[in-house]
């Protein structure tokens, strides 16, 4: 053991590789602890209240330290949670007649525009419905009248009307109600900005509250997709799946394909001849197009696609190599010795073939991982991956089939890539250098 | 070779050689029949078991029968001239149209049989009629569909693996005459890069050509019209093939090379080799007859092999690309659970395997004198 670690302080190449596999193990445990299985799931799949306040298809946060422009982050202000800038004040001007007069104000300092700005009004009532006028005032003074409502006891105030548009002078209200007038390209007016939302109720134990919502442009460590999904779930949760994944496939096949060599090997004869044949009809079988039938047609959980690449992988190619190595092993005296005291078939093929056999095994294992890796997020691009399951495959399809790389959201595309990219050149890394240590012949070369 | 001398002392000195003859011809055509029932067994079970799965043991009948009656349903729905029918007949309408598709797609046979009428045909190269797909062209010819796509798969997969195979192999000769030199260390630590398939790169490739320089296509075979004249043709379809092509080999390259290279090395580490520059051979004849030549059967091999994936197409690649080939032909086909056409491509490909295989063993006897077809028994 101690003789392999020295082998492997020879290869810089593949300490690194060690490092990065090292890491992305430690990422995928943290993420096992920190977010469990099932609230992931919940937070993937989410409903409305799970992501309100997400923005859609948002920067990750680190662009910012990249642009010279500073792009704004989302901001939410609520009555139901008073912060500094959110003032409420009940009013009662005669019997059942309540005035609330809620002001939001902030500070505006961002060099972009908001993404989306949404208010949220929750009310409570019987009969009456409220009442309510929304005012916008920018830091110049200007106030712009941004309309009155009749409220639903849940209501979300949208700014896209359009005399508001035509008032702002042909802008989409998120930049024309923020924009330094006069100014082409458009700018952002600093300084401190004020929303007023006067709500009339006619009931005496009538309650409102708002919420309001400036949707920013960046999003947390890794950005959002078009359904408001933070990035960062995915890309942690999709570490352990790949790796998992990776690993099982790799192991599953590399000793079910030995084990199958082997017993062909030393029973030989029809055994042998069998395995043969199913060699060469595995060879035949398209091995795509067979899980894309069977995830078309059955099932697309994980655990069927990871059954039947195992099974479609068994009878591959490499039986060939092992067949040889175990001929080679099949006259070595110790054998001959075995089956002289009268060792079992099983025994001599447990015990004293495959062992001699684990230490070529062992690089092609690893060579084999980032293989599976790549197969799995080539299932989800082409729209077969698991439906439940965040997985770095899954965000790239996503972010295809939202024609991420039109819009300019490379983001979206080279977040995912990234992360497979380090899994597979981790563990070629140090596959590669396993080979050279395994196998002799080749360190000479 | 275990040969009778016993033949030498009945016959006389110049009969073994005639008796050699017509013994090792017999045995080359006993080896050779067994191959290729071997063969035949080994595509007529792989057929099976593609076409059961294609269908899912019978269970995509059901499904099929389902949409076929949603679809009838619809159609009649939407009908004007069934609005003046009683709902009564309108339901017996409605089955009568969803008698008639059934049989037209054979779905009241039990599947069973079905699936042994889909054998035959499969391997008579009776390719039938789609059950959905239609080619541009219009036909629902089986045939005609896989045709009409094949150009398009076959000039991008040809490119792509022609380039790749030749390049390497010239590359990998070339390090393998400078073997330790800071060209072949930059080689071996980039090899590991060929782990990610070449629709990764292709996606990498898409961002910084077609997204952010914009000087390439963003996919597809040619721009929208394509041009009419034969040159410009050419032309657009080169610049739409320059992304695709270089995704193909930039996933490939490194570690082809560094595979051929270690191959190639393995052989100029020989002795023969040593007393042939002692000798004062120049590096190309030493190259051609030492290192090429016992090679070859393992170049041939892959050559071969690459040659018979070629025509079935990347469908991940394609997807990426866009490109309008038989990858995505069969995705399609699959999408749409049109049988004949998944089991038709897989025909194509089993049988092409099939020969290739078949023919590459009388390959080696010809080009490897070390192995003589037949010899011997159980060939590892």
């Amino acid at each position: 053991m101690k003789r392999f670690f020295q082998n492997i302080k020879q290869y810089p190449s593949a300490i690194f590789g060690s490092a990065l596999i090292l890491l992305l193990i430690a990422l995928a445990i943290y993420t096992v602890i920190t977010i469990p299985y099932d609230e992931a799931i919940s937070q993937w799949r989410g409903g409305e209240n799970v992501r309100e306040e997400v923005p859609r298809t948002a920067r990750p946060s680190y662009i910012n330290w990249f642009t010279t422009k500073d792009l704004p982050h989302t901001r939410v202000l609520d009555t139901a949670a008073p912060v500094d800038g959110v003032e409420k004040e009940e009013v009662e001007l005669a019997e059942n007649l309540k005035d609330f007069n809620i002001a939001f104000t902030f500070d505006y300092t961002f060099d972009g525009f908001p993404q989306e700005m949404q208010i949220i009004m929750t009310s409570e009532f019987d009969e009456k419905a409220p009442f309510a006028t929304i005012t916008w005032i920018k830091p110049d003074g200007t106030e712009i009248d941004l309309g009155d409502i009749v409220l639903k006891p849940s209501e979300r105030f949208r700014f896209q009307d359009q005399k508001l548009v035509q008032e702002l002078g042909g802008l989409s209200p998120e930049i024309g109600l923020f924009a330094e007038p006069g100014t082409d390209p458009v700018e952002v007016q600093k300084g401190t900005y004020e929303l007023h939302v006067d709500t009339i109720v006619f009931e005496d134990d009538a309650t409102f509250d708002a919420k309001f919502i400036q949707f920013g442009q960046v999003h947390g460590l890794a950005g959002t997709d078009h359904r408001r999904r933070d990035l960062s779930l995915a890309l942690l949760w999709g570490t352990p799946i790949a790796l998992s994944f990776g690993l099982l496939a790799a192991l599953g096949t590399t000793f079910t394909t030995m084990f199958i060599a082997a017993v062909g090997v030393w029973f030989g004869g029809v055994v042998d001849e069998i395995i043969q044949r199913l060699t060469e009809i595995n060879l035949l079988l398209p091995f795509l197009p067979f899980l894309i039938m069977i995830g078309t047609f059955y099932s697309r959980s994980i655990w069927t696609m990871l059954g039947v690449v195992i099974l479609l992988s068994i009878f591959g190619a490499s039986i060939k190599n092992y067949r040889a190595i175990f001929l080679q092993i099949k006259e070595s005296q110790y054998i001959e010795a075995a089956r002289s005291y009268g060792a079992g078939n099983w025994r001599i093929i447990t015990r004293y073939l495959i062992p001699r056999i684990i230490p070529i095994l062992i690089p092609s294992l690893v060579s084999a991982i980032p293989t599976y890796v790549f197969l799995e997020a080539s299932l989800a691009v082409l729209g077969l991956g698991d439906p439940v399951l965040p997985t770095w495959g899954k965000i790239i399809n996503d972010a295809q089939m939202n024609g991420a790389l039109y819009n300019g959201n490379y983001y979206w595309v080279l977040q995912p890539a990234a992360f497979l990219m380090i899994t597979g050149l981790g563990f070629a890394l140090i596959g590669f250098a396993l080979d050279r240590i395994f196998n002799p012949k080749l360190r000479e070369v | 070779m275990a040969e009778s001398p016993l033949n030498l002392e009945q016959t006389g000195v110049a009969s073994p050689t005639k008796q050699k003859r017509p013994k090792a011809f017999l045995r080359l055509l006993r080896y050779t029949g067994l191959k290729f029932i071997a063969l035949l067994f080994a595509v007529t079970v792989g057929l099976y078991l593609t076409i059961l799965v294609a269908n899912m043991g019978g269970y995509v009948d059901e499904i099929m029968k389902g949409q076929i009656r949603e679809r009838v349903a619809l159609s009649v729905s939407m009908d004007p001239e069934m609005r003046n029918l009683t709902s009564g007949q309108r339901m017996e309408k409605i089955n009568d149209l969803v008698e008639l598709e059934i049989q037209r797609l054979n779905l009241d046979e039990p599947f069973i049989t079905r699936s042994f009428q889909f054998l035959r045909d499969a391997m008579t190269l009776d390719l039938g009629r789609s059950q959905q797909l239609v080619s541009d062209t219009g036909s629902r010819d089986v045939r005609n569909i896989i045709l009409e796509r094949l150009p398009a798969t076959l000039v991008m997969m040809t490119t792509s693996n022609f380039l790749l195979f030749f390049i390497s192999l010239f590359f990998a000769l070339y390090l393998s005459r400078h073997y330790g030199s800071f060209l072949d260390k930059m080689m071996i630590a980039l090899s590991p890069t060929s782990s990610a398939p070449p629709w990764f790169y292709g996606i990498f490739l898409l961002l910084i050509f077609a997204a952010v320089l914009g000087v390439l296509p963003f996919g597809g075979m040619t721009s929208a019209p394509p041009p009419k004249e034969t040159g410009a043709y050419i032309l657009d379809v080169g610049r739409h093939l320059i992304l695709p092509v270089a995704a193909w080999l930039m996933s490939g390259f490194f570690s082809s090379v560094y595979g051929w290279r270690t191959y190639f090395l393995i052989f100029s580490m020989e002795d023969y080799v040593e007393l042939a520059r002692a000798k004062g051979l120049s590096s190309r004849e030493i190259e051609r007859r030492y290192i090429l030549r016992p090679t070859l059967p393992n170049i041939i091999t892959t050559f071969a092999l690459m040659l018979i994936s070629l025509w079935q197409g990347a469908i991940l690649t394609e997807t990426i690309f866009n490109w309008p080939g038989l990858g995505r032909m069969l995705y399609r086909a699959v999408q749409t659970f049109d049988t004949p056409v998944i089991i038709g491509s897989t025909v194509i490909f089993a049988y092409l395997l099939a020969i290739t295989v078949f023919l590459l063993d009388f390959v080696y006897a010809i080009v490897d004198p070390r192995v003589r077809v037949g010899s011997g028994g159980a060939r590892s």
